[in-house]
């Protein structure tokens, strides 16, 4: 996955063409604990970069998802929202969130490797 | 001011414990295990929750002391038999709550555990009430908690014949010669016992529990587990502005004591009589958004009812649960109501509680 991409808000992107998948890493899912809902954008609508595209609960608190890019949602993973706890199990593999059409690919560049998000979460969560 | 610490908390942090800071001590929230699988593990088999921070206050019988109680708690301890417990509450003036407690009749002494956040206000309304400013909680006794289907054989195994015990009735044992108090009581729905016991044999104790096969379980699943057992979370479901009338608790107000005096009688009395104008309820949403403390409930015509008190999705219901108070003309089961969580109203049905049924043993000869 060395092409995946990492926000500040933990989630990450890969990009197939056009379309970019997105999820929460799973630092995310660590610190949030058991996921026991997910809510998600809907198909065809269109999202801006940093604002919200869906919510996760964990048994404590409920936390935003936000969307690292910007685009037209084509496709949201139903299997999380029917089974949270996927999200915990495999985070940043088949329990993705949604795929976007990006508006600006360029605004990839904003974002961190793994490297850097790595190092990112580790000063973060000290 | 000093983040205190229980007798057990360098063994939560051996297992990995997360702390949280809870009414001035520092709790394991979870262990590595998480949330969910703790409260599981707990339905399941046997978890033992650290309930140290909790008030224990003793008090020695003399002439006038069961009269005295019996003015600030709405219970008949006169009736009380020796080693039974009873669910009660510190009443305020307005039939408000100060704290919900249990009071154990001692051979030679009342036993009452107070909740952590409450117990240094409770102290000084009793101190005050039985006049006694020498009055003070035992800080030299932690108290464990062990619930679960499995937590019977598991305690048995370290202090024999705990399984004669019934349901909220305790007795005093004996671990490594020292006198330890044991009650069959519990906060989850499930068989369990609660075991007051010196500080200095707590991890020794918790220790040999887990070498059993029970496991420690935090304050995260503690709460998800009372909450599908219906039970109120002092200072949430229930407060100062809540009567145990509206709190659907009037069971723990003794009937031959509901025409006594005690503070707030009158207002409890009255509220019997006249009913009240908001109800805890227990209330299930649709779908598994979970509708958190302080969020609005809803009528179908879009009127305000009732708030939230606490809520959060129960593992064994594998649902989004919810208790409240909710306008009485609402309260009845069945009704549909709307909860608005992040500006959008989800359908909801005001529910019998509990959510998960119960599973608690009489004793020996009913099992």
């Amino acid at each position: 996955m060395s092409d995946t991409k990492f926000s500040k808000e933990h989630e990450w992107i890969t990009l197939d063409g056009e379309v970019g998948t997105i999820g929460i890493t799973k630092h995310a899912t660590e610190m949030l604990g058991d996921i026991v809902f997910a809510e998600l954008p809907e198909k065809g609508s269109n999202v801006e970069k940093d604002g919200t595209a869906g919510v996760v609960e964990s048994t404590k608190a409920a936390s935003d998802v936000y969307t690292p890019v910007s685009g037209e949602v084509v496709e949201i993973n139903q299997s999380i929202v029917d089974d949270p706890s996927k999200i915990n199990a495999d985070p940043e593999g088949g329990a993705w969130f949604f795929k976007l059409k990006l508006k600006d690919k360029s605004e990839l560049d904003t974002l961190m490797n793994k490297e850097e998000y790595d190092k990112f979460a580790k000063e973060t969560s000290a | 001011m000093n983040i205190k610490k229980t007798a057990l908390y360098e063994l939560h942090k051996k297992h990995n414990a997360k702390f949280v800071e809870f009414a001035g001590y520092s709790m394991p929230i979870q262990y590595s295990e998480g949330i969910v699988k703790e409260h599981n593990i707990t339905r399941n088999k046997s978890g033992i929750f650290d309930v140290s921070h909790m008030g224990q206050l003793f008090i020695k019988y003399s002439n006038d002391i069961t009269d005295k109680l019996q003015e600030i708690l709405p219970t008949d301890l006169k009736n009380l038999k020796i080693n039974q417990s009873k669910y009660s509450f510190l009443m305020k003036e307005n039939g408000g709550i100060y704290d919900d407690l249990i009071i154990t009749r001692m051979k030679d002494k009342y036993m009452i555990i107070l909740n952590a956040a409450c117990k240094q206000n409770d102290l000084q309304i009793i101190k005050n009430k039985l006049k006694d400013q020498n009055l003070d909680m035992n800080n030299n006794l932690s108290l464990v908690a062990i619930q679960g289907p499995e937590s019977k054989t598991i305690l048995e195994n370290v202090v024999s014949n705990v399984s004669k015990l019934k349901f909220m009735n305790g007795e005093n044992y004996s671990f490594k010669n020292n006198e330890i108090f044991i009650t069959r009581s519990g906060y989850t729905g499930e068989d369990g016992f609660e075991i007051s016991l010196p500080n200095k044999v707590a991890v020794s104790f918790v220790e040999e529990l887990i070498s059993k096969g029970s496991t420690l379980i935090g304050l995260g699943a503690r709460d998800t587990l009372r909450l599908e057992a219906g039970l109120c979370l002092y200072g949430h479901d229930i407060n100062e502005n809540t009567s145990p009338v509206e709190a659907n608790l009037k069971w723990a107000i003794s009937k031959n004591r509901i025409n006594d005096n005690f503070i707030g009688s009158h207002q409890i009395k009255k509220q019997i009589e006249e009913g009240v104008s908001k109800l805890r309820v227990g209330i299930k949403p649709e779908t598994r958004v979970i509708a958190r403390e302080s969020t609005k409930i809803f009528d179908e015509r879009n009127n305000e009812i009732g708030k939230v008190t606490s809520g959060t999705f129960g593992p064994s219901v594998n649902a989004s649960i919810a208790m409240g108070y909710i306008s009485n003309s609402h309260s009845k089961t069945d009704t549909k109501v709307y909860l608005e969580v992040r500006g959008k109203k989800v359908p909801a049905n005001v529910c019998e509680l509990p959510f998960y049924k119960k599973s608690y043993v009489k004793g020996e000869a009913n099992v």
